[in-house]
């Protein structure tokens, strides 16, 4: 019992470690590395491997953002007007989203991500 | 102001309705609208994270899929890969950092494209999984 509670926080140890990592070095939340890792590792289902993971993400992203201040990269004032508007955005997103298709707009914010990672790969300046 | 609140509203709509991509979105925005490079755009990306996440877990709570146990223990056993991750990111060259951060976002998009055309689960047709 104790040994299995033991392997259980050195699975997490190992999760939070790698999604902290990403997080500091990419500025995203983590979760793309958590919740998959949670459904395979810890046998997880998808929803409670997300929301579980959005508890684990206020943690690791206001650890990051202190340690981003401190080396002075932080800009508050541009943080707060998008991240309050964001949370009406979320709020919204979630109601629609039992009552529309989402995958059309899984797509959508797919090809979103291709243009934006192509501009990022081959725009040399 | 106006495009600040903008993508705040979008990253957080396709947030909502997809389940990911809150920072995906953010950081890309943050340097093509707002004109901040691409660490200052992380940084900042990860203070509107906060409140997104706060009101995202609340709300997962009510429909009971948040294991808060493991969430807090999750996110204090991450204290350690979050510092060493800014630190790596201060230390890299910019350029490390878009491209790191533009596969990121393209396994993300994979993610997406395999989850949209994926049979839908509950199917009664769909074949069992090995």
């Amino acid at each position: 019992m104790a040994r299995m509670l033991a392997r259980r926080t050195i699975t997490l140890a190992a999760i939070g470690t790698l999604a902290g990592l990403f997080s500091g070095l990419f500025g995203v939340g983590g979760g793309v590395v958590m919740v998959p890792l949670l459904v395979l590792w810890l046998g997880f289902g998808e929803r409670q491997a997300t929301g579980t993971s959005l508890a684990a993400i206020t943690i690791i992203a206001a650890v990051a953002v202190a340690v981003h201040g401190a080396y002075g990269n932080l800009h508050v004032r541009e943080g707060l007007l998008v991240g309050v508007p964001a949370v009406a955005g979320v709020l919204i997103g979630i109601e629609l989203q039992p009552r529309i298709s989402t995958r059309t707009i899984s797509l959508v914010f797919a090809a979103l991500l291709v243009i934006v990672a192509a501009d990022l790969l081959f725009e040399f300046g | 102001m106006i495009e600040a609140i903008l993508i705040g509203l979008t990253a957080g709509l396709f947030a909502g309705l997809l389940g990911v991509g809150g920072g995906a979105l953010f950081v890309p925005a943050l340097t093509i609208f707002l004109g901040l490079g691409q660490i200052e755009a992380e940084a900042t990306s990860l203070l509107a994270i906060i409140p997104v996440a706060l009101v995202g877990a609340w709300r997962q709570r009510a429909h009971g899929n948040v294991d808060m146990r493991t969430g807090l223990l999750l996110g204090t056993l991450a204290v350690g890969g979050a510092v060493a991750g800014v630190a790596v990111a201060n230390a890299v060259p910019r350029r490390a950092l878009e491209i790191g951060f533009a596969l990121l976002i393209l396994y993300v998009a994979s993610q997406l494209v395999r989850r949209a055309l994926a049979p839908p689960t509950g199917e009664s047709r769909a074949p069992a999984r090995p």
